[in-house]
């Protein structure tokens, strides 16, 4: 593999502990994919934040990178956390659990790092541009950048993503070369897309065959940006889909040829797979789960608009970052007026929710909804928005 | 016998290796305060790592497993060096933030359980 003078340099050392560590695994990894060169990048998401995930040798170990003198020189935002930042007493989490994760955020500040913690950097500021070469985490984001944004990263890991940030490189491999994002399977819908959760579901099931292929998807007549980050989230989730074409929609998929030659073609009538799949035959709702990936304001707004003036009968946690929650202050204050819960930082995904002891989830979101039974031992309803917030409202499915 | 293969980690280590024909997962497939492989099944199962230099085809599972060679580490009970066939990013990662020397592109079926061996760099030299 190449590397520039200065790279050689960071890679011996001479930029100290922190980046000969950060370009021993860049180059690693670029060995292992036979990469050519490295790219220079401008833009990380680092997952890895929740110490659910990391455990204490997670925190050790970016701890010691940090006293390495490990220090970010590209913008970089963190994943969700296992808990809200501020308000985690208030919101009921555990101190144990707080003291560790705010141990783990201590370290990534150490870093350079601002914590700000979200899985959809790119509500906050962190929007790369179409072309420009990045690496990120968090597979509903990584999914989002390439195939949204026509940006170009792999699926990085924590470790790797974190090298990347401090190296300010990623190596030229996979979704960085033109060849590869290109689609090897065309998925023609003829099936209803409307709510927010048929695009949850129509992941699942694109993500169950494409596994960690590209599929090019036609038959979606009508979406938007919210659309298209459940997507994503739902066909990463089931499958390990890091980039999609959208025929007409998505930016690499308007004005050239994306498909292979060699691709296969798959037909889908419905959606009723996917949400079978998502759907257990619970009718007592105990906890209902919006924002999975992180809610936007539009749908802040949505969810005030149907609880305004109303109490909720199951405990309501909408996930967001602190970004979009101050710029949604009346729905949250809607919300919180309902007593639903509008919670920073942190995710169902990540966050100790079986500390919490609910049994029956309804959500909204096909990722969350294929992780919850796994990670948080609860029994899901997965449907549109309105039926979870009529459970939430009503206590049954 | 000097076998040549590829830097993953540098480094320069002696010791006796411990051989697995199969892939390992060390997140879940070994025990992160001991050393001890307890994948149910696994042709290692029961067998401890710690100390050794093990040799294996490839890393499998998940990337939570780069954690787990870095407990290990802490814990003393890491293997002091790792030869692949084909080396991953969970070990790879795992490898470089544990300092533990790694050297892939070998063929393992050259080594056995109880060899004395020694990787210099990228050459595995076997006794």
């Amino acid at each position: 593999m190449f590397l520039t003078r200065e790279e050689e340099k960071m890679l011996d050392g001479e930029s100290g502990e922190g980046v000969q560590r950060a370009m021993e695994i860049v180059v690693a990894l670029g060995k292992i994919y036979n990469a050519e060169n490295l790219v220079e990048i401008n833009s990380v998401q680092v997952a890895g934040v929740s110490y659910k995930n990391l455990g204490d040798a997670g925190i050790q170990f970016l701890e010691e990178w940090a006293d390495k003198g490990g220090r970010v020189s590209v913008k970089t935002t963190l994943n969700p956390a296992g808990m809200d930042l501020e308000n985690w007493k208030r919101l009921g989490f555990k101190e144990e659990f707080a003291k560790k994760q705010l141990k783990v955020i201590e370290a990534f500040k150490k870093m350079g790092i601002s914590p700000v913690c979200t899985c959809t950097p790119y509500l906050i500021g962190n929007l790369p541009k179409f072309g420009e070469h990045i690496a990120w985490s968090e597979s509903s984001a990584v999914s989002f950048a390439n195939s949204v944004i026509g940006a170009r990263t792999n699926r990085e890991g924590g470790p790797s993503a974190l090298a990347a940030a401090i190296s300010g490189r990623t190596a030229n491999y996979g979704f960085h070369l033109n060849e590869k994002r290109m689609a090897e399977l065309v998925f023609n819908v003829n099936a209803k897309v409307n709510d927010f959760s048929d695009f949850g579901a129509l992941g699942n099931i694109i993500g169950r065959i494409a596994k960690n292929k590209v599929p090019y998807i036609t038959g979606i007549k009508d979406s938007n940006q919210d659309n298209l980050k459940v997507l994503g989230a739902s066909m990463a989730a089931s499958g390990a889909v890091a980039l999609y074409h959208i025929d007409k929609v998505t930016p690499e998929a308007k004005n050239n040829n994306m498909i292979k030659d060699s691709a296969e073609r798959i037909v889908i009538e419905s959606l009723e797979e996917g949400y079978n799949n998502l759907n257990s035959d619970v009718n007592e709702i105990d906890f209902v789960s919006i924002g999975c990936p992180h809610a936007s304001v539009e749908e802040l707004k949505k969810i005030a608009e149907h609880v305004k003036g109303k109490k909720l009968k199951a405990e309501l946690w909408i996930t967001t970052s602190k970004y979009v929650h101050e710029k949604a202050k009346e729905y949250v204050k809607i919300i919180e007026e309902s007593e639903g819960k509008v919670l920073n930082d942190t995710c169902l995904v990540v966050a100790p929710v079986e500390d919490f002891g609910f049994k029956n989830l309804a959500t909204n979101s096909g990722k969350a909804a294929f992780y919850a039974p796994s990670h948080s031992k609860l029994n899901v309803r997965f449907g549109t928005l309105e039926k979870c917030i009529n459970a939430a409202l009503t206590g049954r499915w | 016998m000097i076998i040549k293969g590829r830097i993953i980690k540098e480094g320069k280590v002696e010791g006796e290796a411990i051989v697995s024909s199969e892939p390992i997962g060390f997140f879940g497939g070994i025990e992160p305060d001991t050393g001890v492989v307890i994948e149910k099944g696994h042709t290692l199962e029961g067998k401890s790592i710690r100390g050794k230099i093990l040799v294996f085809p490839t890393g499998k599972g998940s990337t939570v497993g780069s954690y787990i060679l870095y407990r290990l580490k802490k814990n003393n009970v890491a293997p002091i060096g790792i030869i692949n066939e084909e080396c991953e990013p969970i070990v790879a990662v795992g490898a470089i933030i544990s300092d533990i020397p790694c050297v892939d592109k070998i063929k393992i079926n050259k080594i056995k359980t109880g060899d004395k061996i020694k990787i210099e760099g990228e050459n595995v030299i076997i006794e």
